[in-house]
């Protein structure tokens, strides 16, 4: 059975190489629209959930973490009083800081002042510099990725102004993609207070490191009880609503989520397509095998090792392809992120497909009337 | 016990005002170890008859017993254990699987049948060299001749150990030193192998193997051991040639 099916698939090379393009293409469309969708989602939600908080605490109705409203740090404080509570400390990320591009125009920052004691909120991919040097004043980082294009920094000590002011750039960190691709800019609290002219007992955020062995939901209700007029979000429920917000807010993310969705119906059809003419070219092939006493089973199984076993080959192909499109894009400002779980569910998803793509063509093959066998 | 039992067998093609009687009320029996020609001009129900003997075509009516079993009114799903168990195939078009060698062609009846690896292969080689094509093991059908394809196929139909074989105008498409070949091959089938072989043909040429000769004309049966001393008396054999070919 499995050497029939596998040598009729191979003997017909022309047949047999239009399905496998078919299969890679599809594969290849969907891993790059679900890759750039999770691009989306990493370059919305990767400041958060890199903070190593457990939870934040946020300012009511917070859609996105970058549309903070400032609270009093006495908040702070009430926090660091509550049972379980291992560190807490205050916290700013905004869109609402501007620096210049080299030709003088405004060009906007995503500034993340964080707590340089803290281990919590900070940057991480730092490539040049040391985070350390953040303590010297109006000292920022700056990621690579943007630095150049959008404001024309290129090496360690060039100084840019940031809401009027002078920073100096002490480091750069790279691969921190901004969904909106406003550079990423790191600096301590203090620094990023400044320069937003937040008052001193002010801050946008608090991010919060629970003690071992804490119970987060527990921990969570108790600090929500203690606090008026914010919210507590474990990171993992601020990272989806950040993604909510960009990803699905935006229309972005549906926009490829259907060019994926179209790329895998593109995909079924061409081989649905391929499966069904072969499959109609050897109608007689399968009526002589009914004919010698083979059940439908046996042409089902025929059908699909064809099927599956060209959705493997040109699964490997189609992979392989997606994984170099990947490495390449992560260079850019586009990610392309093909991940083991893409990986994996593109695996399940290209054999889902060749399966369907079978079904017409097995009720031709079952449906078809032994009798032909005898006809010219 | 007889290997074919046909009794009151009635074929009616489509219905009403287009249906076509293929088969009005035919009675046939073949025993294990005979040879049967069925003669008939085009359209008169040679095929329609042997696919419903081979189990592959339902009958509308009557009774056809494949070694005392009935198989008309069976399920659908259980014609395919019958065909195994009992019927090989060999068609004029030979339908050999173009992609497979010889030797793979066979290994599918095998294969049906359950039984695969070293021993299919050894078994298949075994079929095919009894067929006289111990060299061609490893060709492909478009490397052989009809006669080669025609013998592959029945290496392939007897695969199964059939006990009865169905045979559509076998040699129609060969040339008569094949032809010839072939008939051989069927005769030693039924007379040395006991099998029942029944042979649809127009090829005047080979009734000269028969057994028994039976004439279907227009769906009916008509009445045989007359025609066979007609049709022998009137045929141009293999047999004749060779003598012809002898003398001159
Ligand atoms: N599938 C079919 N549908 C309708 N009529 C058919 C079909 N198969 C055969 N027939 C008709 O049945 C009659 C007998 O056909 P067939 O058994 O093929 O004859 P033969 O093999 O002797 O040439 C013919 O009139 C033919 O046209
Ligand atoms: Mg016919």
């Amino acid at each position: 059975m499995a050497s029939l099916a596998l040598k009729n698939l191979f003997h017909e090379k022309v047949r047999f190489a239009v399905t496998l393009t078919g299969i890679v293409f599809s594969v290849i469309l969907t891993a790059v629209q679900l890759g750039i969708f999770q691009g989306f989602i990493a370059a919305s939600t990767d400041i958060i959930a890199n903070s190593n908080a457990d939870l934040w605490v946020v300012s009511k109705n917070v859609t996105h973490v970058e549309q903070g409203v400032a609270f009093s740090e006495s908040k702070l404080y009430q926090v660091l009083e509550i049972e379980g509570v291992k560190r807490a400390e205050k916290q700013i990320v905004t869109l609402g800081a501007q620096s210049k591009k080299p030709d003088g125009s405004d060009e906007g920052v995503t500034l993340v002042g964080f707590d340089l004691n803290g281990g919590m909120g900070g940057a991480w991919n730092v490539v040049e510099g040391d985070a350390r040097d953040l303590a010297k004043p109006d000292a920022v980082l700056i990621d690579r990725l943007y630095a150049a294009d959008k404001l024309g920094v290129t090496q360690i000590g060039q100084v840019i102004e940031i809401n009027s002011r002078r920073a100096r750039v002490v480091g750069f960190t790279k691969g921190i993609r901004i969904f909106t691709s406003q550079p990423a800019v790191f600096t301590s609290f203090k620094t990023a207070q400044s320069f937003l002219n937040l008052p001193e007992d002010q801050t946008l955020y608090l991010v919060i490191k629970a003690a071992e062995n804490v119970n987060l939901t527990e921990l969570k209700e108790r600090i929500a009880a203690e606090l008026t007029d914010v919210e507590v979000l474990t990171r993992g429920e601020l990272v989806y609503r950040q993604a909510i917000y960009w990803v699905i807010g935006t229309g972005a993310g549906i926009t490829v989520l259907v060019a994926a969705a179209l790329a895998i119906i593109v995909g079924i059809v061409i081989v649905a397509q391929t499966i069904y003419s072969a499959t109609v070219d050897h109608l007689k092939e399968y009526g002589t095998l009914k004919a010698m006493g083979a059940t439908n089973l046996y042409l089902y199984r025929i059908i699909i090792t064809q099927a599956v076993t060209s959705g493997l080959i040109a699964y490997v192909i189609g992979i392989v392809a997606s994984i170099i499109i990947s490495r390449i894009s992560l260079e850019g400002t586009l990610a392309i992120i093909v991940n083991w779980q893409l990986v994996t569910a593109l695996f399940v998803l290209t054999i889902l497909m060749c399966c369907a793509s079978s079904v017409v063509a097995i009720r031709k093959a079952t449906s078809i009337d032994p009798a032909m066998v005898f006809k010219g | 016990m007889k290997a074919i039992e046909v009794r009151n067998l009635v074929k009616t093609y489509g219905a009403g005002e287009t249906a076509v009687h293929a088969l009005k009320q035919i009675d046939l029996d073949v025993n294990e170890g005979e040879l049967l020609l069925l003669l008939g001009a085009s359209g008169s129900g040679k095929t329609t008859l042997i696919s419903i003997v081979g189990c592959i075509l339902s009958a509308t009516s009557g009774s056809c017993k494949i070694r005392g079993t009935e198989t008309v009114g069976l399920p659908q799903n259980k014609l395919p254990r019958v065909r195994l168990e009992n019927i090989g195939f060999i068609f004029q078009g030979f339908n050999l699987f173009p992609a497979l060698t010889a030797q793979e062609n066979v290994e599918i009846a095998l294969d049906l049948k359950n039984v695969r690896g070293a021993s299919a292969k050894r078994r298949a080689a075994e079929l095919l060299e009894r067929v006289g094509l111990a060299d061609k093991l490893k060709s492909r059908p478009a490397d052989l001749s009809g006669g080669q394809k025609q013998r592959v196929a029945i290496a392939r139909a007897l695969a199964g150990e059939p006990h009865i074989i169905l045979a559509d105008e076998p040699t129609a498409a060969l040339d008569s030193v094949s032809g010839k070949l072939i008939m051989d091959l069927l005769q030693e089938l039924a007379h040395e192998q006991k099998r029942a072989v029944v042979v649809v043909t127009h090829d005047n040429r080979i009734f000269d193997y028969a057994d028994r000769i039976v004439h279907i004309e227009d769906g009916e049966i008509r009445d045989d051991s007359e025609m066979q001393t007609e049709a022998a008396s009137s045929a141009f054999s293999f047999n004749d040639k060779q003598a012809a070919e002898a003398a001159a």
